[in-house]
C-alpha cells in the first residue's frame, strides 16, 4: 500500500510539472507574442489539429505504463484513413461502415501484436516495428496517391462544428465568429475521461501500473501478466484505429504520407506528460497536456519567426531532454527516499 | 509539491484553468484598446505565407524570394509556415493566419483539391488569398483573390521553338535531330506543360522523338535513365530534360559513357536542354556548354505578389490569373530571340556576369 502511494505521488508530481510548464508557456506566448494567442479559438484550434494525436498518445501511454512500446500507431492511423477514404470515395460506402472498418483494423493490429508480445514473449519494439512497416506498406497498396474524399455525408460530418459558447470573438469586419471545436475533439476528450477513470479506479487500470512497475511482484500478487500486457496492446491499437478515423475526419483525405512520424510525437507527448519509458508511472491527463505542450511550443516557435521545419524538431528535442532530466531526478529522489 | 495528492491537485488544476480563462478574457480587452490606438500610425501589412514544403532548389528559392521581398524595412511582416508536404498542415496554417488576423494570406498549395472549406473561412474573415505556383480547384472562383505562377506550356513551346531556330541557323536538317525526353514526375503540371511543348514541336517540324521516360525530377534517376538511353538509342543527339536536377544527372551519364557534350550536333556531340535555371551551379553548366539551353522557371514570386498586394491596398482589382516573367538562358547567341504565339522573348547568353546574379 505504501508503495502505491509513493508511485502515485511520483505520477502526480510529474503531472503537476507538465501542467505548470504548459501554462507558463501559454502565458509567455500571450505576453510576448500576443495577438493570436489571446483568442480562445487559437487554443481550440490546437485541440482541433491534435485530437487524433491525443487519442493515439493515450494508447501509447497505456502500453508505456505497462512497460511496453508501440511504434506502429502512426502506420495504423495512415492505413485507417486510407482504407476509410477508399471505402467512402471509391466503393460508395457510408460513414458508419468506415467507422467499423477503422475499429476493425485497430483491433486486428492490437490482437496480433498483443499476442506476439504477451504470449510469445517477443520484444514490443520489434513487433510494432514490423507492424509499422506492414501498415505503411499496406497503405500504399490500398492506394498510392493522395486524394480528397467527396462523400457528402462524410464532408458534412467533417465540417460539423461544436460551438463553444461565450468564447467567440469579433473579426476585423466586425462580424462575431463563434469559437468551435471539431467532433474529433469531443471524441478525444471523452476518451481521455474514460481512460482516466479506468486507470485511476478500474481493476484493469491498476493492473497496468502493477505490471509496468514490477512484473515479478505483479505475478506474485496473482495478476495475469500476459493477459494484462495483451490487453494493453489491444487497447493501444484500438485507440490508434479510433485516432485514425478522427485524423481522417480532420484532414478529409487519404494519403500514404499521412501521420508520418506520429508515433514519435505520441511517444514524446507521453513522456512530456510524465509517463516513464521504464513503466509503472504515467497519467492520462498528463498525456493530454503533453500533446498540448508539444503543439503549443510548435506554434510559439513558428510564430516567433523560426519558420523552418527543423526548428520545431529542435525545440521538441530540447523539451524532451528537459523532461527526461526531470524524470530521472524524480526517480533518483525516490530511490533515495526508499533507501532511508 | 511532492505530496500534492488526490483532491489537492484537482483543485490546483481547476485554479490553473480558471486563471487561464480569466487571462484570455482580460488581456483581450486591454489589447483591443491598444490595437485601435496603434493601428493608424504604423500601418504594418501582415502577410501569412503557407509554403507547401522545401523539397527542391526551386522551392527554397521561392520561399527565399518571399522573405526578401516582404521585409520589415518596407513595412511588412511576413509569417511563413512550412506545410511539410501535408495539406492538413497547410489548412492549420491558414486557420492560424485567420486567427492572427493577417492582412493577406499567400498560399502555395500542395494539392489542387480540398481547399473549399478553409478558403471560405478566409473569405468570411475578409482576408484576401493569393495563390502562388500550383493552382487550386475550388467550386467557387471567388474563394481566392488571384493566382500567380509559371506558364509551363509556354516554357515547353519556348524550348521547342529554340531548337527549331537553332537547327535552322546551324543548317541541320530537322530529320537529323534525334531527341530523348527525360520527363518529370508524371502528372505534375510542369511535366505536362513541358512534354506538350516538345511533342508539339516534334510533330510540327518532323524531329525524331526516340523515347520519353520519366526521371522523377531527381539527379540520380536522371542519370539512370540517361545511361539506359545511351545503350538503347546510340543515335541520340539532343536530350530534353524537364528540370535541372535530371539534366545534371544526364550530363554525368553522358560524360561517363565517353561521348562529347555540346551544341555541335553535326560533329557527334550530344546537346542537353533543360528547365528551371535557378542556381549558380546550373549557370556554370550553361557557361561550359554542358547544358546548351535552359528555359527559366522563375521562383521569385515575391515581387509579383508585392505588386498585387499594392494594387489591393490601393483598392484596385488585379487580374485573376497572372504569370511571372521568365527568362531564357543559352550558351551562345545562335538564336538571339524567340517568337512564340506572337510574342517575342529575348534569349540571355550566360556569361560570368550572369553568374553573379545567382546564389
Amino acid at each position: 500500500m505504501m508503495k502505491k502511494i509513493k508511485n502515485m505521488s511520483d505520477t502526480n508530481m510529474l503531472l503537476t510539472i507538465t501542467i505548470v510548464v504548459f501554462f507558463v508557456m501559454y502565458f509567455a506566448a500571450i505576453a510576448f507574442l500576443g495577438e493570436g494567442f489571446l483568442k480562445p479559438q487559437t487554443f481550440l484550434s490546437i485541440l482541433n489539429a491534435n485530437a487524433a494525436l491525443i487519442i493515439t498518445s493515450c494508447g501509447m501511454s497505456i502500453v508505456m505504463i505497462t512497460g511496453g512500446i508501440d511504434i506502429s500507431v502512426g502506420g495504423v492511423v495512415a492505413l485507417v484513413s486510407m482504407c476509410s477514404a477508399v471505402y467512402l470515395d471509391q466503393k460508395g460506402g457510408n460513414v458508419g461502415g468506415a467507422i467499423l472498418i477503422s475499429l476493425a483494423i485497430g483491433l486486428a493490429f492490437g490482437i496480433i501484436q498483443g499476442y506476439l508480445v504477451a504470449y510469445l514473449d517477443i520484444q514490443p519494439f520489434i513487433v510494432s516495428l514490423a507492424g509499422m512497416f506492414f501498415a505503411r506498406g499496406m497503405t500504399t497498396i490500398v492506394n498510392n496517391k493522395p486524394f480528397n474524399v467527396a462523400n457528402e455525408a462524410f464532408v458534412k460530418l467533417k465540417d460539423t462544428r461544436v460551438i463553444v459558447p461565450g468564447l467567440g470573438s469579433y473579426n476585423r469586419l466586425g462580424k462575431y465568429i463563434d469559437a468551435y471545436v471539431e467532433i474529433g475533439v469531443v471524441v478525444a476528450l471523452l476518451i481521455v475521461v474514460l481512460l482516466f477513470i479506468l486507470l485511476r479506479w478500474g481493476k484493469l487500470g491498476r493492473h497496468f501500473y502493477a505490471v509496468g512497475g514490477n512484473q515479478q511482484s505483479a505475478l506474485m500478487l496473482g495478476i495475469n501478466v500476459r493477459r494484462t500486457k495483451f490487453l494493453s496492446h489491444v487497447l493501444c491499437s484500438l485507440l490508434a484505429g479510433i485516432g485514425g478515423f478522427v485524423y481522417f475526419l480532420h484532414v478529409g483525405s487519404g494519403s500514404p504520407s499521412h501521420a508520418m512520424g506520429m508515433e514519435m510525437n505520441a511517444i514524446a507527448s507521453s513522456i512530456i506528460g510524465g509517463t516513464m519509458l521504464t513503466g509503472g508511472v504515467g497519467n492520462i491527463i498528463g498525456t493530454l497536456f503533453g500533446v498540448l505542450s508539444l503543439s503549443t511550443i510548435q506554434n510559439i516557435v513558428s510564430s516567433a519567426g523560426f519558420d523552418e521545419a527543423w526548428w520545431t524538431g529542435i525545440t521538441i528535442a530540447a523539451m524532451l531532454c528537459l523532461f527526461l532530466v526531470i524524470q530521472s531526478v524524480v526517480m533518483a529522489r525516490k530511490k533515495k527516499a526508499l533507501a532511508k | 509539491m511532492r505530496k500534492l495528492t488526490g483532491k489537492k491537485w484537482l483543485v490546483f488544476m481547476l485554479l490553473c484553468g480558471a486563471l487561464f480563462l480569466i487571462g484570455c478574457g482580460a488581456k483581450e480587452a486591454v489589447s483591443e484598446k491598444e490595437f485601435v490606438e496603434e493601428k493608424e500610425p504604423t500601418k504594418e501589412i501582415v502577410i501569412g505565407f503557407s509554403q507547401l514544403g522545401a523539397e527542391s532548389d526551386w522551392r527554397t528559392s521561392n520561399t527565399q524570394s518571399m522573405k526578401e521581398t516582404f521585409t520589415s524595412k518596407k513595412g511588412y511582416r511576413l509569417i511563413v509556415e512550412d506545410g511539410q508536404q501535408q495539406q492538413s498542415n497547410q489548412i492549420m496554417a491558414i486557420r492560424k493566419f485567420i486567427q492572427q488576423e493577417v492582412d493577406y494570406i499567400v498560399l502555395a498549395p500542395v494539392t489542387e483539391t480540398g481547399w473549399d472549406t478553409v478558403l471560405q473561412e478566409a473569405k468570411d474573415a475578409g482576408i484576401p488569398v493569393i495563390i502562388v505556383d500550383r493552382q487550386v480547384d475550388v467550386s467557387d472562383d471567388s474563394l481566392f483573390t488571384c493566382w500567380v505562377g509559371s506558364d509551363f506550356a509556354l516554357e515547353g513551346k519556348k524550348a521547342a521553338e529554340w531548337l527549331h531556330q537553332f537547327a535552322l541557323a546551324k543548317d541541320i536538317s530537322e530529320q537529323e535531330i534525334h531527341i530523348a525526353n527525360i520527363q518529370g514526375t508524371m502528372g505534375a503540371s510542369a511535366q505536362i506543360g513541358r512534354t506538350a511543348g516538345l511533342e508539339e514541336g516534334a510533330a510540327k517540324y518532323g524531329w525524331d522523338l526516340l523515347a520519353e521516360i520519366s526521371g522523377e525530377y531527381t539527379q540520380a534517376k536522371g542519370k539512370e535513365v540517361m545511361e539506359a538511353l545511351l545503350k538503347e538509342e546510340p543515335q541520340i543527339n539532343v536530350v530534353y530534360c524537364e528540370n535541372d536536377n535530371m539534366a545534371m544527372g544526364a550530363v554525368e551519364a553522358i560524360e561517363a559513357s565517353g561521348k562529347e557534350i555540346g551544341s555541335d550536333i553535326s560533329k557527334g556531340q550530344i546537346m542537353v536542354m533543360s528547365f528551371d535555371g535557378v542556381t549558380k551551379n546550373i549557370m556554370r553548366y550553361i557557361l561550359s556548354n554542358k547544358i546548351s539551353f535552359d528555359a527559366g522557371c522563375n521562383p521569385h514570386h515575391g515581387p509579383r505578389v508585392e505588386t498585387l498586394i499594392q494594387l489591393l491596398e490601393a483598392g484596385k482589382k488585379p487580374d485573376k490569373f497572372s504569370y511571372v516573367e521568365e527568362r531564357i538562358y543559352s550558351h551562345d547567341a545562335t538564336v538571339p530571340s524567340l517568337e512564340v504565339d506572337g510574342n517575342s522573348y529575348p534569349v540571355t547568353v550566360v556569361t560570368s556576369k550572369t553568374l553573379e546574379e545567382f546564389q
